[in-house]
């Protein structure tokens, strides 16, 4: 082995170990604790409760079934927080095809009853397409606005009640132009079940 | 798509806005000069340099000791890494009791880490404990992208030195761009995302009983940390399987933005530090405008393509034209919260980048928008490419260009007074054909044997091609993004891990072919320098070639298309574009 070789060794194991430390465990350990005493709700999962229990994150979508809440976007993963995976639907695929067709179908079956002017045709994209994610906590306005007839029906409230929930629940475009906007479904529907409580 | 094209137009301003800042900033770095943070770090790095037992001043490598260094570097953390993967059991930060990996799977990632693919055929939050993601894959999130940068110094060394050997030295160029580049960005973007609602603890997995009843776990961990590197450092290994598209990686409209300026700034900006370093700005600017033009194509062609939607969402009656409240478009494999312009940008920054990070599922794009990715990545990375390896591979092209077109024109080919000779030529090259080999070779032969069969996801169709095309496309040209359906890792009853198994082909293939396409380049790369270190520089006179007029950023373009074109136009036609010319659809 030569000088040089040797020595290159000796440097590269030396570094191997500082740097693991340093950037491996001091960096994301500091910023751990700076984290968890700045921004302790966010750093933990951005919680959110009702009547003082923890019931999600207002980051995470999940599922809903009944008539009175909002439901979510269509999920590959079950609403699944802790194994995560690609629906990887392609563009040209029978199966998504199919998938679609069913979506459109329940979506119309569900709400059609209480909007009857509803058609395919106005049915937004989000409502009946696989998330990234499989948790995607926001559906669009145009989703939420036809699902508003439904709920506001189911729990006795005015139309009108239920569309200001759904504003004060709106996320618009960070800044005013980034993203897209999109109604928080878990927490509009903490903000159902605290004007008029399904049971 | 009004307001998709003003977002996509703030980008382009934010980041070009930055480059000039940025790219001083690094060249006064590379160039051993004193910057702002000097006074605090100077300390460290000078007690850096006695613990790793250098004296840079004095140590001074010629092209094959810097590639020593760097070789036994990466090898020994080579063998680290596969130990850390190797023993989750014994981990401390290990709430959820995972296990390690199979032999095979852990192969794969290794190599995929320490090459800065960061190709993900293990799922991150349901298989690795929270000590493997930070001591083990972020830090080499820091190293391989310093390793990168590194390289891409020592090559303008090269070029810009008027004598003697030396292309700097490698322990140095680590030290300083971990430590004034990216950990001080790092720790500012990090704290930003917490602040945004990205998460930072080590607690167990939350076990929540949710609104209408029922149970959802939601894995925790050190996200923010991890991701901002990930993204500054052309990385892309998620925290989680599903990557940036998950909110705890990327909550909201502004997260995405920052997260890909994050990704684009520092390649962006190196072409800046290139024309500092070379002593003339409009060399930098000239090859900054051949990214930029590539660029910016790709991004119009994915966003127009994902707004139209797809012929299975036709075929099952959605309107898929926007209307008030609605995106429209092809929704599918992409969350609300970034949309179809938010996505689309995305998926060009992150495969004209050697990043692979996503915010959206690939393989669910539309025909047309996902010939994007694989164009780009097809075009070898050189479209800004990865932190210091995209520069430097598009340097490989500009000594191309200018060989070419001094032949068109009949004279010796110079480039920045150097003689550009049978050697340079030689390396330039090997370099160049060598990815595009390893691609053809590899997806080759996976799509023609069994073994490779197993991990297609898609069936027997374009979208299954793509998968397998893509698949070494991604690993060779060290990008990771995928048509996420091809795997090599199959855990049926996650967590907890039990009963999964590697897909022993795909891994073996895959990381044999992430490493031999990171570093045989990078050995061709440092030759080109050793060979145009010390050349005499000759002034520019009148039959030279200029580098910095728009003729020569048109000669550039198109180069890197022949290039490009000429080796996959058939393949990508087999894949992505068969889905985008028919509405036919697959079983």
């Amino acid at each position: 082995m030569t000088r040089g070789l040797r020595k290159d060794l000796l440097t590269g194991a030396i570094a191997i170990v500082t740097m693991t430390i340093v950037l491996g465990l001091i960096y994301p350990l500091v910023i751990t604790g700076i984290s968890q005493v700045l921004f302790p709700g966010a750093a933990n999962g951005s919680q959110v409760s009702l009547d003082g229990k923890v019931v999600g994150s207002r980051l995470i979508g999940q599922e809903f079934k009944g008539k009175g809440y909002f439901h979510s976007r269509p999920s590959a993963t079950g609403y699944s927080g802790d194994v995560t995976f690609f629906g990887n639907g392609g563009p040209n695929s029978v199966e998504v095809r199919e998938e679609i067709r069913e979506e459109l179908a329940a979506y119309l079956k569900l709400n059609k009853p209480y909007d009857p002017s509803l058609t395919r045709s106005q049915i937004p994209v989000d409502a009946v397409t696989q998330s990234a994610s499989g948790v995607d906590p926001d559906i669009s306005e145009a989703n939420a606005q036809i699902q508003a007839h439904r709920v506001a029906a189911v729990r006795h409230l005015p139309l009108s009640k239920v569309e200001e929930l759904i504003s004060q629940n709106t996320e618009s475009r960070s800044l005013g132009v980034l993203g897209e906007p999109g109604v928080n479904v878990l927490e509009l529907n903490i903000a159902l079940e605290r004007e008029a409580p399904l049971r | 798509m009004f307001e998709g094209y003003v977002q996509i137009a703030i980008f382009v301003i934010v980041l070009v806005a930055l480059i000039k800042p940025l790219g001083i900033y690094l060249a006064r770095v590379f160039n051993d000069e004193r910057v702002f943070l000097s006074p605090v770090f100077g300390p460290i790095e000078r007690g850096a340099y006695r613990v790793l037992r250098v004296r840079p001043d004095d140590e001074g490598q010629d092209w094959k000791r810097y590639a020593r260094s760097l070789i036994v570097f990466s090898l020994l953390f080579w063998i680290l890494l596969y130990l850390i993967l190797r023993t989750q059991g014994i981990q401390p930060f290990n709430p959820e009791g995972f296990h390690s990996g199979p032999w095979d799977l852990s192969f794969n990632t290794t190599s995929s880490f320490l090459t800065n693919t960061n190709w993900q055929y293990y799922g991150g939050e349901a298989t690795l404990t929270y000590f493997a993601q930070m001591a083990g894959l972020a830090v080499q999130n820091f190293v391989s992208a310093a390793v990168g940068i590194a390289v891409l110094v020592a090559l303008i060394r090269g070029i810009v030195s008027r004598s003697g050997r030396s292309l700097g030295n490698f322990w140095q160029d680590l030290v300083r761009i971990n430590l004034y580049v990216l950990l001080p960005i790092s720790v500012v973007g990090a704290l930003f995302l917490v602040s945004q609602g990205v998460i930072q603890n080590l607690s167990h997995a939350t076990v929540i009983h949710t609104l209408s009843g029922g149970t959802q776990i939601l894995a925790q961990g050190p996200v923010a940390s991890q991701e901002v590197i990930k993204e500054l450092g052309t990385n892309g290994g998620g925290f989680f399987n599903v990557n940036s598209s998950y909110p705890f990686e990327n909550p909201s409209g502004l997260t995405n933005f920052v997260e890909m300026l994050l990704i684009l700034v520092i390649p962006a900006a190196l072409t800046y530090t290139y024309g500092r370093m070379v002593g003339s700005q409009r060399q930098g600017w000239a090859i900054f405008a051949a990214m930029f033009a590539l660029f910016i194509a790709g991004v119009i062609v994915v966003y127009m393509a994902e707004q139209h939607g797809t012929p299975a969402e036709h075929a099952a009656g959605l309107n898929t034209h926007a209307f008030h409240g609605s995106t429209g478009g092809n929704m599918e494999g992409k969350d609300q919260r970034y949309g179809i312009a938010g996505t689309s940008l995305w998926a060009a920054i992150t495969t004209v980048t050697s990043c692979g990070a996503v915010n959206g599922a690939f393989e669910s794009l539309t025909g047309i928008g996902g010939t994007v990715p694989f164009a780009n990545l097809g075009f070898s990375e050189v479209i800004f490419g990865g932190v210091g390896t995209g520069l430097y591979s598009m340097l490989l092209y500009v000594i191309l260009a200018v060989f070419i077109g001094g032949l068109m024109v009949g004279r010796t080919p110079e480039y920045l007074g150097k003689k550009i000779q049978a050697r340079e030529i030689k390396l330039v090259s090997l370099a160049v054909l060598f990815t595009p080999l390893a691609v053809l070779l590899s997806a080759g032969a996976a799509s023609a044997t069994e073994l490779g069969k197993r991990s297609i996801y898609a069936g027997i169709n374009p979208s299954g091609f793509s998968e397998n095309l893509y698949a070494y496309l991604s690993q060779a040209n060290n990008n990771g993004s995928a048509w996420a359906g091809y795997t090599g890792f199959v855990q049926p009853h996650a967590p907890g891990n039990v009963g999964a198994y590697g897909i022993t082909f795909a891994n073996l293939l895959g990381g044999v072919v992430m490493l031999a396409a990171r570093f045989a380049p990078i050995l061709f790369v440092l030759a080109v320098a050793g060979a145009l270190a010390g050349k005499k520089v000759s002034p520019a006179g009148l039959g030279t070639m200029r580098t910095d007029n728009p003729t020569f950023v048109f000669l550039l373009i198109g180069i890197v298309i022949l290039v490009g074109a000429l080796t996959f136009f058939p393949a990508i036609l087999l894949g992505p574009v068969s889905n985008g010319l028919t509405a036919r659809l697959f079983p």
